[in-house]
Parts: structure tokens; sequence; C-alpha cells
């Protein structure tokens, strides 16, 4: 009568319980699917792990909301009195035992698998900076750096009063992407120049840190065109939540037409290094720079955010020399945050960048600098 | 004058400062044990106002209230406050008032160190606290401090490190009373097989923290040499290596881990049977089932960084061994329902704050499985889902189970019993909203929400506006709990001795409230009252 009993209610309260558990797989969001056979390895690893704990969570809870159920005192219902039984004790270790070994198998097939990173086509070095990251094509020799793209970053400074609903993939875009061939197994180097960064692109499967002094590996094999987003997951400063990835994986020989575009780009920055530029051309460019790589420390408006992030102008005159301003651009300085941007920017981006800071907050108009200037400084 | 000494002697447990000093002085553990208490609740209602700005950023995506460096500050303290404030001094101000009792004892066994460890810690939190009030900020690294962003701090670094050194030196010295007190002063017949759980576990977790809290200081220190004295110990360009820091971290941080949830396992232990009326199911699987979690914490560290680049058989290592801990967890789960099984249960607040940790923190369990698995780990790691991990056993886990001990021994501390009407209104509400907050950091994780960041993108607005409201709630319905306290110190339903029906153990058999001195003539224990005798064999 007691077990029939309690069988009944078991069965019953399994019932609710699948119920509750169905309804909170059917709102919630799961694991991005990928776009590489790695990635979904991962994920069905994930939905087998996730079926697994499941299915234990259910029979746990069903064996205790049973017994809540029927083993209550307003029921009239008396205590047993029993304190142990070996018999249940053996069967309740040695199942889990046998649980772990099944999960442990495929997550050891999985792992050994992505840690192989040899034998691959191609060579991307990626570095972390506060708050970008730039890309090298080893075999290709071109580089350059990704940030926040600017909607985004004008929408997302504090009182801003852009609701960012209104910004296309806000916080997800940069201005310069990563662009990657597919079907094509590419091997990744990671290091930082700074802090510890985490590149992590979901839909490729895995993130990995990158940090400064070491260099670690992985790799992925992208089966799809398509753009990737993901964002840096390691805390790297203030503006951690704003250095996000985009990837676009396009076709082998889109990705050749690419590489051909960014070498005819470098032959003509080389050329913008050397030339003289106009007043308005540097500020024009100047500002862009500013605002990509300058504004989220030293504010959109120079103001700067004392005592962390000086400002750069005051009452309208810039707060130091000419030259302390370009050695600490370029060189950075010790024990703050400020990077230095030599290896950075370009010459031209650099002196477009000083002129407009020098000239856009005073009364006067004050220095122009020239990108040949920037060029001849010696390493600090 | 040989009969004034002595009957000096005799009475000095009468002459008792009276006001500020009574606290300021006192060496008496049921004393202490309450300021331990009291200090630990204020902790948690100010970790958790943080708590309710980071959700207040996080309601809406754009930043709305605070700067991002402010909103690091945020998400450092609160862990910091919460860990060190709130979850470690509750346990050890449980410790303090009912290890006493429960295993005989006239007082702990080193009481002026008591008093010492006790107020180290208001100079700790104010240090601490005040960095938020410098020129450079409190710390914004995360509660880890990861070198190199936690040295491009200011010079509020050298406080926040002081403030831990201070926060170990009192979790030390608190442990080492504990650990003393337990193997010395046990009353005749109180052998360890006999002690109640919650003393078992404790002795366990004084042990886990004498091994790793001079670890946490090593750490800090090595930190402050090199952001203050010029050393390379994290800096790879002087020859250091900034992951040896995670590992010398972790290494303190898992076992860290444990002490938070050891002692909560223990007063779980004690709850359900009493309100199941029925003896604790296993009572010597769950001593050996917690020896075997602490010594397994001690070899799983580097499952907090398997994204740093480690060598295939270390993963496959601390994977494997992450993975074990699930036996001796699922062996404490399965005895606690095994005890409920054909019990008589009644369900008072403390055996529904039981409950609830019961079915909660094995959702947090069976994340922590999931988060062991290293391949899905590179996408779980650093993400919401981490968050929501960590929650649901710290928060529906420690915090549940110290909520579950105030009201099942607040009869005993005041001579009152709460007012259980409430009790339940303040259960259900914390349950309800608590899943509201944390469960959709499930989604978000999975998603993609990296964690610590002020501000996201605008597909995981909704889960976070929800998870933001449930904080709110939350939140404030703890303001329910610090009332239902005071109403039970001010007066209420006179408690009897014996508090719950199907209470056992050394701690009822003291009157309520229990009197400042209590066996000072050790009692006897056999099997008949012992708690945990296992009788049947």
């Amino acid at each position: 009568m007691k077990r029939t009993n309690e069988l009944i209610v078991a069965l019953a309260v399994l019932a609710v319980i699948i119920v509750i558990v169905w309804g909170v797989f059917a709102v919630g969001d799961n694991m991005p699917r990928g776009v590489t056979a790695y990635a979904q390895s991962v994920y069905q690893l994930h939905n087998t792990i996730l079926g697994i704990v499941t299915v234990i969570g259910v029979l746990v809870f069903t064996a205790m909301f049973t017994s809540i159920i029927l083993h209550r005192r307003s029921k009239g219902y008396q205590a047993a009195n029993f304190s142990h039984s070996t018999k249940a004790e053996v069967i309740w270790t040695a199942i889990p035992v046998l649980i772990l070994v099944v999960m442990a198998i495929p997550a050891t097939r999985v792992l050994i698998d992505m840690e192989n990173t040899g034998t691959v086509e191609m060579n991307v070095k990626i570095t972390g900076y506060q708050w970008l990251w730039k890309y090298e094509y080893i075999e290709d020799g071109i580089s350059f750096f990704s940030a926040l793209d600017r909607d985004s970053n004008r929408a997302r400074q504090l009182g801003s009063g852009i609701n960012p609903r209104d910004v296309e993939n806000y916080l997800l875009e940069v201005d310069n992407r990563l662009v990657l061939p597919t079907n094509t197994r590419i091997r990744f180097l990671l290091t930082a120049d700074d802090v510890i960064h985490s590149w992590w692109v979901p839909e490729l499967g895995w993130k990995r840190d990158a940090i400064p002094g070491m260099m670690n590996e992985a790799w992925t094999l992208i089966e799809e065109e398509g753009i990737f987003r993901g964002q840096c997951a390691e805390l790297c400063g203030a503006d951690h939540g704003f250095m996000p990835i985009v990837v676009e994986a396009v076709s082998p020989e889109a990705f050749r037409a690419w590489v051909a575009d960014q070498r005819q780009d470098l032959a003509d920055a080389a050329h913008d290094a050397a030339r003289l530029w106009t007043r308005e051309e540097l500020m024009t460019h100047g500002e862009r720079v500013y605002q990509a790589q300058c504004a989220s420390c030293h504010q959109g408006d120079g103001t700067g955010l004392e005592p962390a992030f000086p400002a750069l102008v005051r009452d309208g005159t810039p707060t130091g020399d000419l030259e302390t301003h370009l050695y600490t651009v370029l060189n950075g300085r010790e024990g703050t945050a400020m990077a230095g941007f030599r290896d950075r920017l370009q010459p031209q981006d650099i002196a477009a960048a000083l002129t407009f800071t020098r000239n856009a907050w005073t009364e006067e108009a004050g220095e122009v600098v020239q990108p040949s200037t920037v060029a001849g400084r010696d390493q600090g | 004058m040989a009969n004034a000494t002595t009957a000096h002697h005799d009475d000095h447990h009468d002459h008792h400062p009276t006001g500020l000093a009574r606290w300021l002085f006192s060496t008496n553990h049921k004393e202490l044990g309450t300021l331990y208490l009291i200090f630990s609740l204020a902790m948690f209602l100010v970790g958790g106002a943080m708590a309710l700005v980071i959700r207040a950023e996080l309601f809406a995506p754009g930043l709305q209230l605070v700067n991002p460096e402010f909103f690091n500050q945020m998400t450092t303290m609160h862990a910091l406050v919460m860990i060190f404030g709130a979850v470690m001094p509750a346990f050890v101000g449980l410790a303090n008032w009912m290890v006493p009792l429960m295993i005989g004892a006239p007082d702990m066994a080193l009481p002026r160190m008591n008093n010492w460890s006790f107020w180290i810690l208001p100079f700790a939190f104010t240090l601490l606290l005040s960095t938020l009030f410098m020129p450079s900020g409190g710390p914004s690294a995360g509660w880890t401090l990861y070198p190199p962003l936690s040295l491009q701090g200011g010079n509020s670094l050298a406080f926040v490190i002081l403030a831990i050194h201070l926060m170990g030196i009192s979790s030390i010295m608190g442990a080492i009373n504990i650990i003393a007190t337990i193997l010395n002063m046990r009353a005749p017949g109180m052998t360890l097989l006999r002690m109640p759980l919650f003393v078992w576990t404790w002795l366990i977790t004084a042990f886990l923290l004498i091994a790793v809290m001079p670890v946490l200081a090593g750490a800090v220190t090595m930190l402050l040499t090199d952001r203050f004295f010029g050393t390379s110990f994290f800096n790879a360009a002087g020859g250091g290596d900034p992951v040896l820091y995670q590992h010398i971290f972790w290494f303190f941080g898992h076992p860290e881990v444990y002490i938070l949830i050891l002692p909560a396992f223990g007063i779980v232990s004690e709850i359900i049977p009493t309100f199941a009326r029925k003896p604790l199911f296993g009572y010597t699987s769950m001593v050996y089932a917690t020896a075997s979690i602490a010594f397994l914490s001690f070899i799983v560290w580097a499952h907090h960084m398997f994204t740093v680049g480690m060598p295939l058989g270390a993963m496959l290592f601390f994977m494997y061994a992450t993975m074990v801990i699930a036996v001796p967890t699922g062996v404490k789960i399965f005895n606690w329902i095994a005890t409920m099984w054909r019990g008589s249960m009644t369900f008072e607040t403390p055996m529904l704050f039981a409950l609830g940790f019961v079915v909660l923190f094995t959702i947090g369990g069976l994340s922590g499985l999931m988060l062991a698995i290293v391949p899905a780990n590179f996408q779980y790691h650093d993400t919401y889902f981490v968050v929501a991990h960590f929650h649901y056993v710290l928060v529906t886990g420690a915090v549940y189970a110290i909520m579950a001990a105030v009201y099942y021994w607040l009869p005993k501390w005041t001579g009152h019993m709460y007012d259980e009407k409430l009790g339940k209104i303040h259960f259900w509400w914390s349950t309800i909203w608590v899943n509201v907050l944390f469960f959709p950091q499930h989604y978000l994780g999975l998603a993609g929400m990296p964690r610590r960041i002020p501000d996201y993108a605008v597909q995981f607005a909704e889960f976070n506006m929800i998870s933001s409201i449930g904080g709110f709630m939350y939140g404030f319905g703890q303001l329910l709990f610090a009332y239902i306290i005071w109403k039970c110190v001010r007066g209420g339903e006179k408690a009897t001795a014996q508090v719950w029906e199907g209470a056992r153990g050394l701690e009822w058999t003291v009157p309520s409230p229990a009197p400042l001195h209590t066996f000072d003539t050790p009692p006897l224990v056999d099997d008949k009252v012992a708690v945990h005798a296992d009788r049947l064999t």
C-alpha cells in the first residue's frame, strides 16, 4: 500500500517536473551551433552533458518532492527510523562514477582535437590591447587594428542620449573586421601588449586568453561564409565591455582579392606618411583617430577623467608642450593606462590626432604636426 | 585573604562590563558569535547594495548610471565584501555560538584570540571600503585581482592588500581557535564520530582555512611588491609570469570555495533530521564525503583557468579531478533525501530554507559539472553562465544555509520564537525572486554574454531586465530578514529549551536563551544523548 502510493505520487511529481523543465528549455537560449566542425562537436558535447545533468536533476527532485508530499506529519505519517543502508550507498556512489566515465570519453576526444594545432595553411597573430585588437596575417604581411565602431562608441558613452536599439549591431561592430578564408585551416597565435585579454567568437566554439609575454595557440576551419561576432572575455579594464571581435568569413578567392586591396592600401599609407598634409586634412582625419583611440579615456572633449585619465586641454589651452605630448603618445607612460602608440598607428594617424587635440578645443589656432615629424622621432 | 581571592575567582563570571565595553572586551563565545553575525548581516546589506548598483546599470543596454570604471569597482567590491565580509564571518559567528554548545564545552579554547579575530574585521573592512573614496578609487580588477590589470590601479591597491591581510589573519586565528576547541574541549563521551555534522564540517573547513589563507597572503604580497617595490613576479617583461599569479590565487581560491560551502553542508545536515524527525542518513559517509571534498579541493584549482593555455595532460587531469568531486557531493545530496524519505516532516522556516538549499544547490552543482568539461568550458568560461553557476551555489547555497541556521537557532539565542508567518513569507519571496534573478543568467551566458561588462548588445536586453527585476525584489526582500531578527530579539513567544520537537543534541539541553555561561560542568555524552550516534550498529 505504502509503496504503491509512493509510486503513483512519484509518477505525478515526475510529470510536473518534466513540464517545468520543458518550459525552462523552451523559453531560454542555448549555445550557438557554430560554423566549424569543431564548434559543432562542442555544441553536441554541451547538449549531451546538459541532457545528462538534466536527467539526474529530474530524478533527484522527483524523489525529493515525492517525499515532501507524502512523508509529512500533517498527513499523520509516522517517521521510520533507518539511518543507513550499505547497499543504497554503494549504488549511489557507483552509478555516478559510471556516468562520469560516459561524460569523460567524448570530452577527452573533443579536447584532443582542439589541442592539435599542427598542419595549418595560414597563421594569424592576435594581440590584445586596452581596448582593441591587432591582427597580423603572418604569410601576407598585412596587419591592422580593430576597435569598436564609431556609432556604438558614441552611443555607449554615459548619458549619450542615443538609444542602443537604434545602433546596428550595438557593441558588436568594429572599424576593421578580421577577414578570413573559409575551408582553410587557420592557426591563431594569441598574445597581449598590456593586460590579459581573451579572444572569443562563440560561433568558432572556443575562447583563449591573450597574455602579455606569452604566446597561446588555437585553430579554426570555418565552413560557412558569414559574419561572426564576439567579445573580449577577460576583464581588461574600464573598456573591457567595448572591444568586440568581428570575423568576416569569405571564400578563398574573395580573400585573395581582399589581401591584394590591403597591400595597395599599405602602399598608399606609406605615400601618405611621406607627403605634406593640409591643416584641414589633419583635422578631419585627426578627429576620427582621436574618437577611436583616445576618447574613451580622455573623453570626447579632451577634459579627461581626473586623476586616472588626465585632461588634454584646460581653459582652452593644451595642458602640455608639444614635444612631451608627442613623446607620450609614441611611448606611453609607465605605471599608467597610457599606452605607446608608435606601433599601433601610422605616423599620419598620430600626426593627425595630435593636430586635432591641439586645435579642436582651443581659442587660437595651435600647432600643426606633420607625419614626417612623427616618423622622424627616434625610439623613446 | 586567600578566601577573598578564591571568592573573586569563583565570581568572575558575574562581573560583566556593560555598554560598549561589554562588546569591545568580550571574550565570551556567545557574545562574539553575536558580533560576528551582526557584522556579517551589515556586510551582506552593503554588498547587496553594490549588487543593486550593478543590476541597475544592467537593467537596460547603454550606460545610464555609472561609468565603466566605477562599475568594475562595484563588481570587485561586491565579491570581496560578500565572500570575506558576509559569508565567512557568518559561518565563524555560527561556529562561535554553536560549536561549544554542540560539543559540551564551556567556551572556545582561546577566548582572547577570539575577541581579537573578530575586532580585526571592522578595521579590515573600513580600510577596504575607504578605497572607494580615495582619488584613484577602489580596486577594479575583479576580486581575483589578476595582474597585470590589478597593478594598473592607483595607490589604493596597497590598502586593499592590507585589508586582505587583516581578513586572512582574522580567518586563520578563527580557524585555529575552532580546531583547538573541537580537538581539546569535547565533553566526556563526545567522541569524534558522535559529533554533530556541523562540528565536523567546521573542523575540516578550519584546516582548509589554515592551509590556504597564507597562500592568498603570499599572492597579494607579491602583487604589493610588484606594484610598489619594483619586483617582477608577475611581469613578463621582467622575467615573471602573469599566469603564475592565477595558479597561486586559485590554489587558495578553490579550497576557499569549499570553505564557503562545507559549513553549509553541516547546517543542512543538522536541520533536515530535526524536521524529518528521523536520524541523518549515512552519518559516517557524510563525514567521509566532506573530507574527500576537502582533499579534492586542493587538486582542481586550474579548472578556473582552462583558457590560459595549459598542456593537454594538465587539462585532462584537472577535468577528471573536478568531475570526481561530483561523487562525494552526490552522496551528500542523496543522503539528505534519504533522511527525508519516510520521515515525518514539518516545514518551519529553517526546514524551508534547508530544502531550498538542497534543490537550488543541486542546480548549481549540476552546472558546475558542466563547467568541468573542458571543451564546453572554453565556451562557458567568463560568461554569465559562470555567474549563474556560482550564485546558485553561493546565494542559494551558502546564504540559504546561513539563513536556515539563523532561523533554526534564533530561539536558542534570543529565548523567543521568531515570527513564523513572516519567516515563511521571507522564504517564498526570496526563493521566487532569486530564481528570477539568477536563472536567466544561464541563458545569457550560453547566448554569448561575457561577465564583468557594464553594457551589452541589445539581444541580451530582455533577460538582463528580468534578472534585474529579480535582483531588486530579492534584494529589498532581505530587509524583511533583518526586521524578523530585530523583532525576535525584542520579544515574542517564549522558546522552550527544546525549541524544535525533533531536535537532538547538546545545544537543546541548555535553556533558551542560552545563558552566558553553559556547560561549566561538562555533560556526559552517550549514545542516548549524542545527536548522531550510529545507534543501529
